[in-house]
């Protein structure tokens, strides 16, 4: 059976620093999935991309760098979005997940994917001056839905194109999450399972506040069914 | 010594810009009251038109979510810290 590692979801602010530090950590497979292509605005906070990728699929942009620093690496892009209907195909056989997507329906929809199929998921999110991250083990600690078991409307969170998105702040958000795959990987418990870490970066400061699953959460319930 | 409170950066527009301010009440719904008096415009991006905390919002009392408390009606004593912790949802940009 081929070992197919860990499974990046959105190749963008968060999930390019994650891929290159995963890959310069010695990990042996990833998967980078993203259907956006590079654009000239990603460029200052997606250090896998320069100008001549402005244009090109960003799973593939990445892949081709990645590949051309580690050649020992195994890298498979995958050029889509991860939606209920593909999540098994696409995910399935990873050994973790990285959660580099927007908006909290794809983070939802990922949380309950990842649920479903008994995979450990980093989930991470940065807007603004802020970001957070957690772990989620599934069946074992509490998952997105734990802490938010309803979506916000539209206009209820601010967005990275109303609150604008600082590279430092997104790319630590990013290189935390790869250090808690990086610990899956290895087989060593992650830092972050019931923590949620909270990135303020007006002030360069981290702060944890414990969680604990929700027993009436929706997503728990479907995933323990699932597996 | 009054409760502390952990204000996220989209709340600090209503707290001149501090992260740390302080506040009083028996309870976490009472601080929040407390919170407007000081504060003005800041309860309702914590709670909803029915006083119920939003649901993209958690509180956390000395690091512990109030929703495996007693909610808005936990007690706090001085001292205490609350963080507020909106959800973050960006991050592919």
């Amino acid at each position: 059976m081929t070992i197919r590692g860990a499974a990046i979801v959105g190749v963008g602010g968060l999930g390019a620093p994650a891929a290159a530090a995963l890959a310069a950590s010695g990990v042996t497979a990833l998967t980078l999935i993203d259907d956006d292509l590079v654009e000239i605005s990603n460029l200052p906070r997606q250090p896998l991309y320069d100008v001549g990728d402005v244009g090109t699929p960003k799973a593939e942009a990445a892949a081709r760098r990645l590949r051309a620093r580690h050649p020992a690496l195994r890298v498979e892009s995958v050029r889509a979005r991860v939606d209920a209907g593909n999540a098994d195909a696409l995910l399935a056989g990873h050994t973790v997940i990285l959660d580099g997507t927007d908006g909290l329906p794809s983070k939802s929809m990922l949380n309950d994917a990842a649920l479903a199929l008994g995979i450990p998921l980093v989930h991470a999110g940065a807007v603004g001056l802020d970001g957070q991250l957690f772990t989620i083990l599934p069946g074992r600690t509490a998952c997105l839905r734990c802490l938010f078991p309803e979506l916000p409307g539209e206009d209820d969170l601010p967005t990275c194109q109303q609150s604008g998105i600082l590279g430092p702040v997104v790319g630590a958000i990013g290189l935390a999450a790869a250090s808690e795959a990086r610990r899956i990987l290895a087989g060593a418990a992650p830092e972050l399972a019931n923590r949620l870490a909270i990135l303020d970066g007006t002030h360069v400061r981290w702060r944890v506040v414990g969680l604990r699953p929700n027993p009436h959460c929706p997503a728990c319930d479907a995933g323990r069914a699932a597996t | 010594m009054p409760v502390n409170v952990k204000v996220p950066t989209p709340l600090r527009k209503f707290t001149a810009g501090s992260e740390t301010v302080s506040g009083n009440g028996a309870t976490v719904g009472a601080l929040i009251e407390d919170l407007e008096k000081r504060h003005a415009g800041i309860r309702e991006r914590i709670c909803d038109e029915q006083g119920r905390v939003r649901r993209f919002v958690n509180l956390y009392l000395n690091g512990e979510d109030i929703r495996f408390l007693q909610q808005l009606d936990t007690k706090v004593k001085d001292g205490d810290e609350i963080s507020i912790v909106p959800a973050i949802a960006g991050g592919a940009a």
